[in-house]
Order: structure tokens, then C-alpha cells, then sequence
């Protein structure tokens, strides 16, 4: 057990490290674009111009503040926990990915960005990214593995509407790490005049940080609204974890609040036994991958392997850098939920509140409705509501075996 | 560098000739073991002053097409990074002076053990080493260990490395340095000539160390023109597009397959060795 800090909100150090985790492990030819980011991050992140700009367009044009449900139904069928819901999905485009893509287009636009390029897997982050190109008016190009163009069609047409370019991206496996992979390839090949927004606190610093600053203000105003609501902090935060931005934007602002207790979820998909599951805090082990050190899924070789989950959203081999660090210094919990149990909870969620949820909170809500149960009435459990289904009707179809 | 290793001393043996050198780069195991290394054995004789051996990866993200579908290839073979040092062990056994780099991606060797990994390779008949994504910044962990095995740690400077970072890039690099020179994935575009001669010039400022430049180096002609500038050209996909060409519908080797590559390496070595170094006798 390493030494307990007595912070848990001061990292990254300043080459980008959380703990052994984190740091920058790019070609050279990116080195001085990242240092040159760094830089530009810092000076935007301290100049209340930038913070002004940033909130008037969550506000008006993203929707914020996203409101805190108070899920009483769900609540009173499971029988024990207050549940709230942090409804990220109401946001403008879906999610809470635009937060994220909304904060990196500014900054884009400081440093004088004429050219957006970003990857994609289930399509929401590459959505969320030509939806502020399409704002700003800057050129945009999407890639996209070609496994899953094929498997989220309508978010590729939404790209195409959006006037960005999707590229697909074959090598590989098709996936989101291969879109990953040409999207650096595409920066390192474009250093002038291309920014590279990533969509999730992995890649290499300064990312990872940004990226939590920007969806930090979920946990900002989750925080207000609960003690707004009940007077007091939560027991309990549950968010789902792919690459894990959503919820270290609920985790961070709460981090050194010791009463309250966290858990991150992963996509368990087949089973882990099954070794078909993007659970690598759970499963994988610690090694190196697009920009950073970080636990991943990989073989006796080294070589990456592919996850699986239903949410494609999940569907990544690897996780942010700052999760791995709160993983192994215990603070936050991280758990696996299968497919199936991510399914039931989609339709437990339609159902009982009347909201489509995506199927990656759907995880989040597996976990919650297992464990709110036992729980007392008077505790208090917040989840990230963090994307909306419509995206996922059509899976979510199939697997139960209606035809549309 | 150190005097006594197999890099310091072919560089040291280049400049005696007062000529550049041709450094070949291969996937190691494509498009089989055997293949491979049969094309290992037939480099040296073909004209190549220091082999690049790729560690093949799943995911080689400063690669172009070309050197990714060697990868793909390796791997879908079975090689594995025990194959790889096997491969150089092999090699060893009939050639003890041509000196081998290998290539890759920090991951492979970092779940091997890097301190394990290095000395297996030392063991092997390794002599230097480059790894992609670890810049300088992140390289600690790997210098100390490279230094106690006895393996050259080699950096590279890309057009992007300005002044102001070069004496960092160059401060832990040994056997040589290796210029990247385009900004892009291998294989892609061709940097030009006058370009290439500065970046060389201001790598010289601030290292002693031989400079190898590679990156869309595709020609006996290109090669020749960088040996005029450089201690040495890399050609790595134009060699690795050969041995793609010359696969038959299975994948498999077609038989003149090794043939085909140890020439194009001597037409490379002609052009390299037919340059005149701006540099003399040191």
C-alpha cells in the first residue's frame, strides 16, 4: 500500500505524472507540439477571459447547468438509497463529451488552430467535435474505425451533416485505437496548423488533465446541487468508465471529501473470464499506449488486445492515467458490469423514470441498482447520467431480438 | 558512444573509408521467421552497414501503411519478442561486426522487463536501441538500464526539435543520433536535400555523436544524396514495400522474394557509397 497523500487533487506533477501513471510517451515530431500545448493550456486555464468564454457557451449553447434528478421511482422499487441522477444526457448533442470538445475548440482557436482532427469510436466524442467546428467554423476531420462506421451509422451521418470529413480507419482492428493511431499519425504529419482534440483524460499530457478540468464542472455542480437538495455531500458517486472522462469530471471536485465513497465501472462485456471486456483497471495491467502509462489490456507480448463491450462508448483497451493512480491508491473502487446486466438496466431505466439512458451509464445503473437495495433510505447515491439512448435503440434491438 | 562497441567502431570504420553508411530496416519476422531471417543473413554481404531490426507492435502509431502491414504480418506469424532476440542470436553466430538496432514500441519491452529485456538482448547480440515514443522526457528508466547492459540508447530529432531542445534529445543518446526528416510517418513523403544538410549541421553543434537520417528515403539516388550530408541514410519502407510486392496471394514468400531485396540493398548501397561525406577523418 503506497502512502496515503494528503490530497488527492494536486496532480498531475508537472511532467504529467499521476503517481507512476500518466506522462508523455509520443514520437518526438509531437514532443514540442505538446510542450507548445501545455504551455497554451496553462495560460488559458489561468486568464478569466477564457473561464468567461467557456461559461457562456455552456450555458447557452450546451445547456448548463445539466439538472440533478432525484430518481424517486428507481429509488422506491430498489428499496433502499436515494437516487439521483446527474443528467449529463439532456446536454446539446447527447452527452457530456461537448463540455470537453467545447473547452479544446477555444483553446484551439487561442493558439490560432485553423484544422481539427479527432478520433472516434461509437461516433459521440467525433459528434461532440464537429458539432464546435461546425460553431467556430473550422475545417474537421473525423477518424473513425471502420468496424464501427459500420455499427453506428446514423452518428456518421450526423458528422457528414455537421460538415466534417469521417475517415475510416482500416488498419488494425478498425476501432477506436486505431482511429487513435491515425489520428496521431495524421497530427504528426500536420504539426503547423492542426490541433488534436482528444476525447477522454488518457493520451499524453497535458490531455488527461484538460480534458478533467473541462468535465470537471459535472462534479462543480453536482456538488452545489446536492447539498442545494438534501444538505449535505453524497455517499456515494457511481459513474460508468471507458476511457473514463465523465467520471472523473463527477470524482474530481470530491476527491478529498473522505465521507464520500466512489465507484467507477467498467464494461465487463462477456465475462472477464471470457477475456471479451474492455475492464482493464480490473483485468489489465499497467503498460504504455498513446501518450501514456496507464493499465491496459494486453498479452504476454505486449501486444494490445481488443476489448469488447456492447457500449461502444467502452469499447477501448486502455483508461486514463489519473484512474489508474486512484485505482491503486484505493480511493476510488472500480468494478466490472457484463453486457447483459447493462441491457436490463437500459430497460429498467426506460421504464421507471421515463428516460432512455445510453448503455454506457447503463453500466453505471447495473451497478446501482445491485448494490442501492441494501443500502439505507437515508443514504444518498449520485450517478452520471451521462449520454442518452437514442444512439443505442437499434443494438439494444437486436440483442433483445425485435426487429424494427 | 562507446569506443568498444560494434556501432562506435562501423562508424568509426566509415569514416577511415570516408564514406556514409546505409542503414537497412526490416520487420523482424516478416513475412515469416524463417523468411526473415534469411533476409537478415543477406543484408551485410548486400551492402548494409548497420541493420534496424523492427520490434514488430500491434499498434505502431508513428508508422506509415507500409511499415504497419509488416507488423500485422509478424505477428499474424507468431513472432514474438523472444523470436526477435532468438533472430539476432542466430545472426550473431555467423556475423559478430555488423552491428543490429532494434526498433519499436515501448510496451513490448516494457512488459518484458526493460532492465530483463535489455540484457537478454545484449545476451543475444544487440547493440543499440530505439524506441519511438519515449522522448527524452520520459527516457530515465530506460537510460540506466540500456547503460549497465551495455546497449546504445538511440534518440531521435525530428524538423520539429528546435534549438532550445536538442542538447535534451541529445544528452542521454549514444551510438548515433537519428534524424528524422520529414515531419510525418515512415514511408510517406521525402524531405529535401537542403533542408536535411541544416538540420544535420545543428545536430553537429550540439552532439558528437554520428547522425543518420531516414524517413522517405526510397531511392539509390535519395540514399546516395543524403550520404553526401549524413554519417548514414535509413531506408526502412521501400526495403519492407519489397518484400510486401513479392508475397503471392497467400502471403506467402514467392521464391525469389530474398533475392529481390538483397538487391535493391546493394542498389541502395551503391548509391550511399558513391557519395562523398561532407565530413572527413575525425
Amino acid at each position: 500500500m503506497m502512502d496515503l497523500p494528503n490530497t488527492y487533487r494536486s496532480g498531475p506533477d508537472e511532467r504529467g505524472h499521476f503517481g507512476i501513471y500518466g506522462g508523455r510517451y509520443v514520437a518526438e515530431t509531437l514532443m514540442p507540439l505538446i510542450l507548445e500545448l501545455e504551455q497554451a493550456y496553462n495560460a488559458a486555464s489561468q486568464d478569466p477571459v477564457f473561464a468567461d468564454e467557456f461559461r457562456y457557451y455552456l450555458k447557452h449553447y450546451v445547456g448548463r447547468p445539466s439538472p440533478l434528478y432525484y430518481a424517486q421511482r428507481l429509488s422506491d422499487s430498489l428499496g433502499g438509497a436515494k437516487i439521483y441522477f446527474k443528467r449529463d444526457e439532456l446536454l446539446h448533442t447527447g452527452a457530456h463529451k461537448i463540455n470537453n470538445t467545447l473547452g479544446q475548440i477555444l483553446l484551439a482557436r487561442r493558439m490560432g488552430k485553423t484544422r481539427i482532427i479527432a478520433e472516434t469510436g461509437a461516433g459521440q466524442h467525433g459528434v461532440a467535435t464537429a458539432t464546435v467546428c461546425a460553431l467556430f467554423g473550422i475545417d474537421c476531420v473525423i477518424y473513425m474505425g471502420a468496424t464501427d462506421i459500420e455499427r453506428q451509422s446514423p452518428n456518421v451521418f450526423r458528422m457528414k451533416l455537421l460538415g466534417a470529413e469521417v475517415r475510416p480507419v482500416t488498419s488494425g482492428t478498425g476501432t477506436l485505437k486505431d482511429a487513435m493511431n491515425e489520428a496521431l499519425r495524421d497530427w504528426v504529419a500536420n504539426v503547423g496548423d492542426t490541433y488534436y482534440l482528444i476525447g477522454t483524460v488518457a493520451g499524453p499530457h497535458p490531455y488527461p488533465r484538460m480534458v478533467r478540468d473541462f468535465q470537471s464542472i459535472i462534479g462543480v455542480e453536482a456538488r452545489e446541487q446536492i447539498v442545494a437538495a438534501e444538505g449535505r455531500l453524497p455517499d456515494l458517486l457511481v459513474a460508468c468508465i471507458g476511457g473514463g472522462s465523465n467520471a472523473i469530471g463527477l470524482f474530481a471536485p470530491f476527491l478529498d471529501d473522505s465521507s464520500v465513497r466512489m465507484v467507477g465501472v467498467e464494461a465487463g462485456g462477456r465475462g472477464i473470464p471470457s477475456g471479451e471486456h474492455c475492464s482493464s483497471l480490473s483485468a489489465g495491467a499497467p503498460g504504455v499506449l498513446h501518450g501514456n502509462r496507464t493499465y491496459l489490456l494486453y498479452d504476454d507480448d505486449g501486444q494490445i488486445r481488443d476489448g469488447h463491450s456492447i457500449a461502444a462508448g467502452l469499447d477501448y483497451p486502455g483508461v486514463g492515467p489519473e484512474h489508474a493512480w486512484l485505482r491503486d491508491s484505493g480511493r476510488v473502487e472500480y468494478v466490472a458490469v457484463s453486457d447483459d446486466a447493462a441491457i436490463e438496466a437500459f430497460q429498467l431505466c426506460s421504464r421507471t423514470e421515463g428516460i432512455i439512458p445510453a448503455l454506457e451509464p447503463s453500466h453505471a445503473l447495473a451497478y446501482v441498482s445491485h448494490i442501492a437495495g441494501g443500502m439505507a433510505k437515508d443514504e444518498i447515491v449520485v450517478m452520471n447520467l451521462c449520454g442518452r439512448g437514442d444512439k443505442d435503440v437499434f443494438t439494444v434491438a437486436r440483442v433483445l431480438g425485435i426487429e424494427l | 558512444m562507446r569506443e568498444g562497441g560494434r556501432i562506435g567502431r562501423r562508424f568509426a570504420s566509415l569514416r577511415q573509408q570516408r564514406r556514409a553508411g546505409l542503414v537497412t530496416f526490416v520487420t523482424a519476422g516478416d513475412p515469416d521467421l524463417a523468411t526473415s531471417i534469411d533476409i537478415m543473413r543477406r543484408l551485410p554481404a548486400a551492402g548494409a552497414d548497420i541493420i534496424e531490426l523492427g520490434m514488430p507492435f500491434s499498434d505502431p502509431m508513428a508508422d506509415g501503411p507500409i511499415i504497419q502491414a509488416a507488423s500485422e504480418r509478424a505477428l499474424r506469424a507468431g513472432q514474438t519478442m523472444r523470436r526477435t532476440l532468438d533472430m539476432v542470436a542466430a545472426f550473431r553466430q555467423e556475423d559478430a561486426e555488423t552491428p543490429i538496432v532494434l526498433m519499436g514500441y515501448f510496451n513490448p519491452v516494457y512488459v518484458y522487463g526493460t532492465a530483463r529485456f535489455l540484457f537478454a538482448a545484449k545476451k543475444a547480440g544487440v547493440d543499440g536501441l530505439i524506441l519511438v515514443d519515449l522522448p527524452p522526457e520520459e527516457a530515465e528508466e530506460v537510460v540506466g538500464p540500456a547503460r549497465n547492459a551495455g546497449i546504445d540508447l538511440i534518440f531521435l530529432v525530428a524538423p520539429t526539435t528546435g534549438d532550445e531542445r536538442l542538447p535534451l534529445v541529445v544528452k542521454h543518446a549514444s551510438g548515433f543520433v537519428y534524424y528524422v526528416s520529414i515531419t510525418g510517418i515512415t514511408g510517406t513523403a521525402s524531405a529535401a536535400l537542403v533542408d536535411v544538410t541544416h538540420a544535420v549541421e545543428r545536430i553537429r553543434a550540439h552532439s558528437p555523436l554520428p547522425v543518420a537520417v531516414g524517413f522517405g528515403i526510397k531511392s539509390p539516388g535519395q540514399a546516395r544524396a543524403i550520404g553526401s550530408t549524413a554519417d548514414a541514410a535509413v531506408v526502412g519502407s521501400a526495403i519492407v514495400a519489397k518484400i510486401a510486392d513479392h508475397l503471392d496471394a497467400k502471403g506467402a514468400p514467392r521464391p525469389d522474394l530474398v533475392d529481390v531485396v538483397a538487391s535493391f540493398v546493394g542498389s541502395l548501397a551503391e548509391g550511399v557509397h558513391a557519395a562523398r561525406p561532407r565530413r572527413g577523418p575525425v
